[in-house]
This record gives C-alpha cells, sequence and structure tokens, in this order.
C-alpha cells in the first residue's frame, strides 16, 4: 500500500528537483542565464528584456576580466558608438551639471517613464570640494580640469569617457551614459563644465 | 619661504582630510547609535508579532505554524535560520527561510503562497512574513552560520548564484559585483560589504534581516535583494524564485562559520 503511494511521489520529486550529479560549468552557465530570464518579472518601466546581456556584458560577467585581446575588441566597438558634438560644442552649464552629478534618480521600477535621469555621479566619484557625501567606487575626480588642463585630447577623452566609459575599459564599473541613452548630450556638456570649468567647485575651492 | 609656506601646508592638509574625517564620523555616529539601542533594537516590536502570528491559528484550515518544520524537527526555531538555506527532502528543494515558511504556511495552514508572491512589502501576508521572519531569526543570534555545503543540491545551488553574482545586464551594465566585489567601497557615504570574501559576506549576510531606522521597517533578506536589484536597474526578482536562493547559498556559504547578528539594526 505504502509503496503504490510513494512511487508516484517519489518520481514527481526527482523530475522537480535539481539532479545530484555533478554538473559542468557549461551546462551551470546555460542554466544561470535561464535563471537570469525565470526569475524575473516586469515592473513598471523595469521590463523583463533587460535581463538579456548585451555580447559585452556577458564577456564581462566573471569574477575576472576577460583576455586583453577581447578587451580592446570590446573597446574598439564601443568606441564606434560615441557620438561627439556635431557643433564641437562640449561644455554647458557647470551649475547645471552639479545638479546632474548629485541626482541618482532614473529608470528603476519606482521611476516613470520621460522622467529625466540623475547622473549619479557622487553615488561612486569625490567631485567638488563642497560635497563630503560621495563613493567610492570610481576615482576622486577633485579639481579634474585644474589637474589635467583643457587641452583637445583631454577634453575628447573626457566627453567619451561619460559618453561610453567601456570604449577606454571593456569591463568598467561606469555606466555608458550616453551610449544607453541615461543622460541627454545636453546634459554631458553640462557635465564637462562641472569637470572642466575653472568657477565649478570641482575646481575652485 | 618655508615659515610662510607652513601654513597653507596645514590648512591644505586639513581641507584634504576634511571630506574623510566627516565621513569617519558619520560611521562613528551610526556605530553609536546602534550601540545606544543595542539592548531595545525596535525590531523586538516585530518579533513579538511574530511570536504571536506563529502560535495563532490562522488560514482555511486554522492551524498555527508550531508544527513547520524549519530543519531541525517541526517546531523548532532556535538556531533554524543560521543553517538556511538548506536542502528539505519533503519539497525536494533548497529552501531559504522565507520559502520554506511559505511551504508551512501552505501545507499547515492552507494560506496560497501567491499572496506573499505577488504581493506588496509592509503590506497584507508579506507584512506578516516579516514578523514571523523576525521572529525565527531572533532565535539564532549569536549562532554561528553553518550552511551545509556537502549537498550536492547546495553546491549547484552556489555555483548558479556565483553566476547571478557577476552577471552584468540592464540599461547601466550593473551586477551584484559592482558595488560588492571590492574591499572598503562605499555608496555616497554608505558603506559596502565585499561580499565575494569572508569577511565581507559574514558582515552582510549575518546582519540581514534587519530593522531600518531611516524607514522604520523591518526588512527580510528578500526584501534586501530585491531593492538591491531594483538599484542595479533590473527587472524585479520575483519573491523567492531561483535566484534569491542562488544568491542566498553563495553569500551564506561565504559567510559560514561567521557570527549570525540578526536581526541587524541598519541606517
Amino acid at each position: 500500500m505504502n509503496r503504490i503511494l510513494i512511487a508516484p511521489l517519489a518520481l514527481a520529486v526527482a523530475v522537480l528537483s535539481i539532479p545530484a550529479h555533478a554538473t559542468s560549468p557549461e551546462e551551470l552557465d546555460i542554466r544561470a542565464r535561464q535563471m537570469m530570464k525565470d526569475s524575473f518579472k516586469d515592473h513598471g518601466i523595469a521590463k523583463t528584456y533587460r535581463m538579456l546581456q548585451l555580447d559585452f556584458q556577458q564577456a564581462c560577467s566573471q569574477a575576472k576580466p576577460p583576455s586583453a585581446d577581447v578587451m580592446k575588441q570590446i573597446e574598439a566597438e564601443q568606441m564606434k558608438t560615441i557620438k561627439w558634438p556635431a557643433d564641437g560644442k562640449y561644455f554647458g552649464d557647470w551649475k547645471e551639471g552639479e545638479k546632474i552629478a548629485i541626482s541618482g534618480r532614473g529608470l528603476t521600477w519606482t521611476d516613470k517613464a520621460g522622467a529625466e535621469n540623475g547622473g549619479g555621479c557622487y553615488n561612486c566619484h569625490q567631485l567638488s570640494h563642497h560635497e563630503i557625501s560621495y563613493g567610492t567606487i570610481g576615482p576622486s575626480l577633485l579639481e579634474y580640469g585644474k589637474v589635467r588642463g583643457n587641452s583637445d585630447e583631454i577634453v575628447k577623452y573626457t566627453w567619451g569617457k561619460l559618453w561610453n566609459a567601456k570604449a577606454y575599459n571593456a569591463c568598467s564599473n561606469m555606466p555608458r551614459n550616453g551610449d544607453a541613452g541615461i543622460l541627454t548630450e545636453d546634459q554631458i556638456r553640462h557635465l564637462m563644465a562641472y569637470l572642466f570649468d575653472p568657477a565649478s567647485p570641482v575646481n575652485k575651492r | 619661504m618655508r615659515n610662510a609656506l607652513k601654513p597653507i601646508a596645514i590648512v591644505a592638509a586639513l581641507v584634504m582630510s576634511h571630506g574623510t574625517a566627516v565621513a569617519q564620523s558619520t560611521a562613528d555616529d551610526i556605530a553609536k547609535y546602534r550601540e545606544m539601542i543595542a539592548d531595545g533594537n525596535p525590531s523586538e516590536l516585530f518579533e513579538m508579532e511574530g511570536e504571536e502570528l506563529w502560535k495563532t491559528p490562522r488560514g482555511p484550515m486554522k492551524a498555527t505554524l508550531e508544527k513547520c518544520d524549519l530543519g531541525m524537527g517541526p517546531g523548532v526555531v532556535k538556531g533554524a535560520s543560521a543553517r538556511m538555506p538548506r536542502f528539505f527532502k519533503d519539497t525536494g528543494r533548497v529552501q531559504d527561510l522565507e520559502s520554506r515558511l511559505l511551504t508551512c504556511m501552505q501545507t499547515l495552514q492552507g494560506i496560497d503562497p501567491k499572496l506573499v508572491i505577488d504581493g506588496k512589502f509592509n503590506s497584507g501576508e508579506r507584512k506578516t512574513m516579516a514578523a514571523l521572519v523576525a521572529y525565527v531569526v531572533t532565535h539564532s543570534k549569536g549562532d554561528k552560520v553553518r550552511v551545509d555545503m556537502t549537498n550536492p543540491q547546495m553546491k549547484e545551488l552556489y555555483a548558479l548564484g556565483e553566476r547571478a553574482f557577476y552577471y552584468r545586464t540592464g540599461p547601466m551594465d550593473f551586477s551584484c559585483a559592482t558595488c560588492h566585489g571590492e574591499d572598503g567601497k562605499r555608496i555616497r557615504l554608505q558603506d559596502l560589504p565585499n561580499l565575494t570574501k569572508h569577511e565581507g559576506a559574514a558582515a552582510g549576510w549575518g546582519s540581514w534581516p534587519a530593522y531600518r531606522v531611516s524607514n522604520s521597517q523591518f526588512w527580510t533578506m528578500q526584501h534586501r535583494l530585491n531593492d538591491c536589484f531594483r538599484q542595479q536597474r533590473t527587472a524585479e526578482p520575483i519573491y523567492a524564485s531561483d535566484v534569491t536562493i542562488a544568491l542566498s547559498v553563495y553569500m551564506a556559504a561565504k559567510a559560514n562559520g561567521g557570527e549570525v547578528m540578526t536581526p541587524g539594526l541598519k541606517r
């Protein structure tokens, strides 16, 4: 009697549970990717398609960075995404830039569609002489323009870095502000001014 | 010339250290506050509510949770959460505390897990869950994290959890590792534990679930993970879904041997 009852139950458990045999790393990779799709749901503007990785995101999803060759290849591809200012105008208003640097809003499921995003710069970087609530995931950018000057080379590099940090470091922690549509071209101009303007509190004490 | 430079150098040194000094003192103030209320953590109210709920007949079956098996035998709460997540033979799955409580609520009380899974934090059955969690985790305080990593299902979930931890995706290309992969990092003034190492994982995993002073809420681990993913800009993790269990196994395994400080007290 017991046997008859237990057998189908045991079968059901065996089918549902994770197989106990050792799984190869490749199989685990596939299962992990499936898990990252199946374990999430749409909420507001944060839709499940966000769980699908871009090629470079996948290449940068291990404890160790990919090989130097792969990094170079990613950087070359990301470099092509950078949109340079058509009118050659790199700088906006540093005061607007400060607001963007302070705001960490945008793109979560509690944010509304079409709302203006912040840059979230202070989450990770020190910038001005006055703002003491700054994160340390990225390097300090205090006195950014004062220290580096404003040669064409550094201005162009900084624009590119703000637009798509992955063009310079394939697996950088920094978001692709321009490329991923986080910030507009005008917002990036304002951040440029915040970094370079001698009157900006980043450079002026 | 030398003398004239000296005061400037001192002022410069003071100004340079100013930011760090304030950051340090803020961290000190939080530590002091923690000490002050350590004897009266507001989460006690949630624990008491949870104990009451544990012993109150509820659901269509009008039963209590006093026969709930959290892995130590029916009704045993002491030390249970220190050993979770763990593999349960009756469900054939690895379960964290919250998914196991869902099983107990369903089998003993007849409460539909969907009420929690599709619910909202701080309301309805998810609020009930938070109180139950507060009650259970208090009974592992001072214990050591002891998850069984010899179990093959646990090993597999660890491997999946590790992959989830490094999985970069979404409009900001973030993974868990972006914020929790290095020592000594902060977001704004908030210290970030390095969850890839024992010390950081013990500090993080060991001190959640926790009472949050800033919003007077008690947050379970499912709630904590949910808000991490919100800030990562991913879609929303489904309550008690595989990714939440896998990440919990990953963190608990790294934290193994560390002290359980639950319920924690957070900013």
